[in-house]
This record gives structure tokens, sequence and C-alpha cells, in this order.
């Protein structure tokens, strides 16, 4: 680990408050934090306003669905999470925070468009796209699937090719929705293999 | 008296859909503009009309056969797109690209760059009432596109970068034209004499390149009508350009100082030298000076580049084969590079279980992917992070007190491409 790696996870520890660090781990050169949601909102003002770190900017926001991940054979808390990078550019360096909604059945995370109003758009994708609501955001609306849509297309039970497809109709000459008549198939099946695969020794 | 009383009249807000079919939308934007008299009061960007699913179909798919999705993005800076794919990649994997295959990468980024600044200065003049720089811009695309097809094989879409290198080196000699009832004889020897091999060809482009930078400052720099259409407006301080996430020369225009060619080096960036622009008023005509001189800057890279790849021959993809496809003429006598190849295409690589956030300079800002593997054969999650995605969602800061014609300007300014924006 780097010098400058050290230096960021010791400011982050000293920042933060004991309780709202989950996890600190440090991976291909990267840092990861992971965040309980209740301290989440307060956690991420820290690591904008701190003196010692100050995270300018929020370069990226995403959700993300566990289930089934690594075949079940690597637990994660819950099943879905938001992750966010900041960037200082004081500092030069980087950082992800992960913060996992308690609630499976109805996703929520606290919202930081107040923050960093760059997170608007990026918080309406993951809602789009995950169902995770981001409580407290001004403009909750969906933002890249069709008006109407219903479901979370990247979640992991949605299927590839969707439930609804559109055509057009000559009859009725107009554009109609019906079920998909296409079936979902898969070229490379999904394989995950241990890890010392491939490394010779097994004849 | 009440019958001469004076009433002002009464004013209504009038609210206009502003695309997806208008010229000016650079593709597929649909905006929602409340309009008071001709002073937008609220902007309203509906996007999604080009959305693919990429990150949902990556998921499905090994990790090479992602490549050409990643083309697909930003579909005017392809390959800058592919090198943070195989950023991420190689990262996760933990494998050093050849040394030659990092110039090469570096060399076709700046390539990349100035065909992304050549449309979007064009088609941004254009949108504002140019029409003659556009013409221009295409003419040295065209030799742009040239270079792309002569490694790859496609004009565009080339899927070169692969995980662990470039999918082969340089060619020693360029396709040549022949004389037709289109072009002469005088025509195509002139064409054809710099149509040596391919670094002669990119070396005789970037003798001619800076004069062709010239003519578009001539056109445009002090080009009264361009001037008014662009000093002053999408005025964004340094601060709010910082925290609506804005990246590379929307934030430099504004007077920041950062890119990541020089803050987080990647690929050989730390070894060539060039200067960044930057901007001191944030508006569209100080964000169109950072680009023409980047395209200079990128002409120098480009050049330097040249002249390392002439003296360095060497490999340009690892010679790992669970990671890259072993030679052909290999494959016809070695029974294990032969397995090699069909476990690689069919099975694909085995990432190990990580995540990693792997960013590049993109000519529009900060594009990132973001992977998540769980050590299988395909991507876990792979989000893209599209810098014109970041700048559109400020459209409603940025547009809020302008008039409707500079609505225009400012989307030119950003230079958003759909294909990224929708993913």
């Amino acid at each position: 680990m780097s010098a400058k790696l050290e230096r960021l996870e010791t400011a982050v520890r000293a920042a933060l408050a004991p309780e709202a660090i989950g996890e600190l781990a440090h991976h291909n050169g990267e840092l990861t934090v992971v965040i309980d949601a209740k301290h989440y909102l307060e956690a991420m003002r820290t690591l904008r306003d701190d003196a010692a770190l100050r995270f300018e900017q929020l370069v990226d926001l995403s959700g993300i669905d566990y289930s089934g991940y690594a075949n079940g054979a690597v637990k994660k808390p819950q099943r879905y999470a938001a992750v966010a990078h900041l960037l200082s550019l004081a500092h030069n360096w980087r950082l992800r925070v992960r913060v996992y909604a308690p609630d499976d059945a109805f996703p929520v995370v606290p919202s930081v468009v107040d923050l960093w109003p760059s997170a608007n758009w990026f918080e309406r994708e993951a809602f789009d796209m995950f169902g995770i609501a981001f409580d407290g955001h001004p403009d909750l609306r969906r933002l890249l699937t069709d008006y109407g849509f219903v479901g979370h297309p990247l979640r992991k039970d949605f299927p590839v090719s969707g439930y609804m497809e559109m055509r057009y109709d000559e009859e009725t000459a107009r554009v109609c929705y019906q079920p998909v008549t296409i079936a979902p198939r898969e070229n490379a099946p999904r394989i995950v293999r241990e890890a010392t695969y491939g490394e010779g020794g097994h004849v | 008296m009440s019958e001469l009383e004076i009433r002002p009249a009464e004013t209504r807000n009038h609210t206009i859909s502003f695309g997806p079919q208008h010229p000016a939308a650079h593709g597929v934007l649909r905006l929602i503009l409340e309009l008071d008299g001709e002073v937008v009061q609220r902007a309203d960007p509906h996007v999604g009309l080009l959305h693919r699913g990429t990150e949902k179909l990556a998921e499905t798919r090994t990790w090479v056969q992602s490549v050409p999705y990643m083309d697909r993005l930003d579909y005017v800076s392809m390959m800058v797109n592919e090198h943070a794919y195989c950023l991420a990649v190689e990262r996760l994997l933990g494998i050093e690209v050849p040394l030659r295959a990092q110039y090469i990468r570096v060399m076709y980024d700046e390539i990349t760059r100035i065909r992304n600044h050549l449309m979007n200065i064009g088609s941004h003049a254009l949108d504002i009432g140019a029409m003659t720089l556009i013409l221009y811009a295409f003419r040295e695309r065209e030799d742009l596109m040239d270079m792309y097809e002569a490694v790859s094989g496609a004009r565009m879409h080339a899927a070169y970068y692969r995980p662990g290198g470039v999918y082969r080196d340089l060619p020693d000699a360029m396709p040549k034209y022949r004389e037709s009832r289109f072009k002469n004889a005088a025509e195509v020897e002139r064409l054809n004499s710099v149509r040596g091999s391919l670094l002669d060809f990119i070396e005789d482009f970037t003798e001619r390149f800076p004069k062709y930078c010239d003519e578009y400052e001539t056109l445009l720099s002090d080009n009264r009508i361009w001037k008014q259409r662009t000093v002053g407006i999408g005025v964004v301080s340094p601060e709010e350009a910082l925290a609506r996430g804005f990246t590379g020369v929307m934030l430099r225009g504004s007077g920041v100082e950062w890119d990541l060619r020089k803050k987080q080096p990647y690929a050989v960036y730390d070894r060539v030298q060039f200067d960044v622009p930057v901007g001191t008023a944030g508006d569209c005509y100080d964000r169109y000076l950072c680009r023409v001189e980047e395209m200079r800057q990128s002409n120098r890279i480009i050049r330097q580049c040249v002249e390392w790849l002439r003296k360095n021959p060497g490999p340009v993809i690892v010679d790992d084969h669970k990671v890259a496809p072993p030679k052909r003429v290999e494959m016809k006598s070695n029974m294990e590079a032969l397995i090699h190849h069909f476990k690689l295409f069919s099975e694909g690589i085995h990432v190990p279980e990580g995540e990693v956030y792997a960013a590049v300079e993109h000519p529009k800002g900060e594009f990132a992917v973001y992977a998540v593997s769980d050590g299988a054969n395909k991507p876990w999650r792979l989000k893209m992070r599209a810098p014109g995605y970041v700048h559109l969602s400020a459209m409603d800061a940025m547009a809020r007190g302008h008039m409707l014609q500079d609505v225009v300007a400012i989307i030119g300014t950003m230079d958003v491409v759909f294909g990224e924006i929708d993913r």
C-alpha cells in the first residue's frame, strides 16, 4: 500500500465516528469505506468538509444488487447498496463509499443531493435501475427508462429481454406495447471457478 | 370609472418541447423548457431515448465481449472509452501492459481527442450559425478516420484496445487510392505520396495540423458573431463546477487546473510533454479556446509517440494466454495454444473477485468504468461514469435566465453525445 493511501486511511479513521465505519479496506490501490445507513449523511458531510479530507466532488454514484453474488459463496450484509466515488482535487485522492440499504424489500438510503448537486441524476438513475429510494431527494423521477416503464431493469431478477416490447401496429396505425416475443438465451454460461483453476498440478 | 381601469396584460409562462428532432439537440435530447417570453425559467432534460441497457448487457457477456459495447457509448471518441474499460479489467487482473501498447494507446487517445474536439467545435459553430467550420473539421476527421481504419479495419467502432494491450501492431502500409472518375492521376499521386507506413501518415498529419488549427481560429476566434453568441454565455463559477461534478474542459474552462493525464497519470502520460490549457471566465468562449489549444497539445503528444514508436519495436499485447489469445501461427501447430484460444473466446477471462474504478481523461471529461467482479467470467456489475451525463444534469442551472437561443450554445459547449448519456 502506498504512503498516500495510508495517509488517507488514517485521515478517514480520524474524521469519521468509529460507529459509522462498518468496514475500511483497500484493494487494487483504492480505499473503500462501508458506512452504516444511519450515519451515512453525517459521514458524507464530514468527508466533504473536513480539512484533512476535502472531497469536493462526488464523481459517481451507482446502485448495485448483490443477490446471488459469487453464487452465494460471499455473503453481503444486504441485497442493495449505493456506491459513491468521491474525489478530492486538493489532496488528489479518491474514496469509495458504500452504504447498504437496510431493508431488502424497500431499499431506502439518505440522499446526498444537498451536499453535492451532482448526485441528483446519479440517484435518479439508481432509483430507476434498482428501485433504491433516496430519502430527501427533491425530484426522484425515472430518468433513463421509457415513460410508464414498470420494474427496475438492473435488478438481478429482471430478465435481459425485459417484459414488454414495442412495435408499430399496421392495423391501428400506431405504436403499441405487447409482451416480449423473444426468449432470452445465454451464449456463454456464467461460471465462477476456484482460485487455483488452470494453474496446473491437477493432471 | 371602473370601466376605464388599466389592468396589466395577463402573461403566462410558455412550455415548449425542444427536441428530440431538433437539429441542435445533438441526437435525441428532449428538453422541456419553461419560457417567460424568450427567457428560460426552467429546463428539464428528458434523456434515455437512446438507452440500450449496456450495463445490463455487459453482465451477460464475457469480459472480452463487452469491448465493442464501449465504442458505442460515446460514439465520437471510441477508443478512449475502450481504454477506461481495458484499464479496469487489467487492474482487476493485476497485469502490466507492454510499453509499446501503452504508447499506441496514448497516441490513439490523442488522435481520438482531436476527432472529438473537431466534431464538437464544428457542430457547435454550425448550431449557432457558422456553417463553414464543420466542413473544415470533417476534412481533417477523414484523415483521422483513416488512421482508425488502418489499425482496426473500422472507421469508427474500432474495438482495437483489448484487455492486456492492443489487438495488433501498427501496419507497415496504408491502403492507397486508385484512379477513378472522381480522382485523376495527379490527385491520386498527391494523396498516395504520404501514405507510406501508418506512422508516416500520422507524422505527415501532425505537420499539417497546426496550420489547420490556425484556420479554425481565423474563422472563429475573432469572429464578432461567434463572440456575441459565446462570450458571457453559460458562465460557471469554479465552486459551482466542482459541486456539480464537472470534469474535463467544463471544469478547466472555469479556471480549475485539473487533468487526469497530469494529476493521476495512466498509460505513459507521465513520459510525454504537454501543457494543459485553463480558462478564466468559465463561459462558452473560454471552453472553445481550451478545446482548440487541447487539439494543439494532442498534436504534440502524437508527435512524441510517433517518434518513440519508430525506435522501439516490441510486443503489443501480454503474453499471458489466459488473457490474450495466442498467435495464429502457434495455434496451427500447438495443441495447448488451440485450447487456450478456444477457452478464451468461449468461456472468457476469469477476473478475480474485487472492484475497481478506472478513470481516464476523456475528451469530454472524466470517463470511468466502475467494474465489480465476483470471480466469474462475466462482470457482476459494470457502471460507466459518463462525463456528458453529469454535465447535462446541470442544464437547468446553466440555462436558467438565459435566452432561448443561448440554450443551443450551452448544449454545444457541453459536448453532449447521447450514446454515453443514455448508455
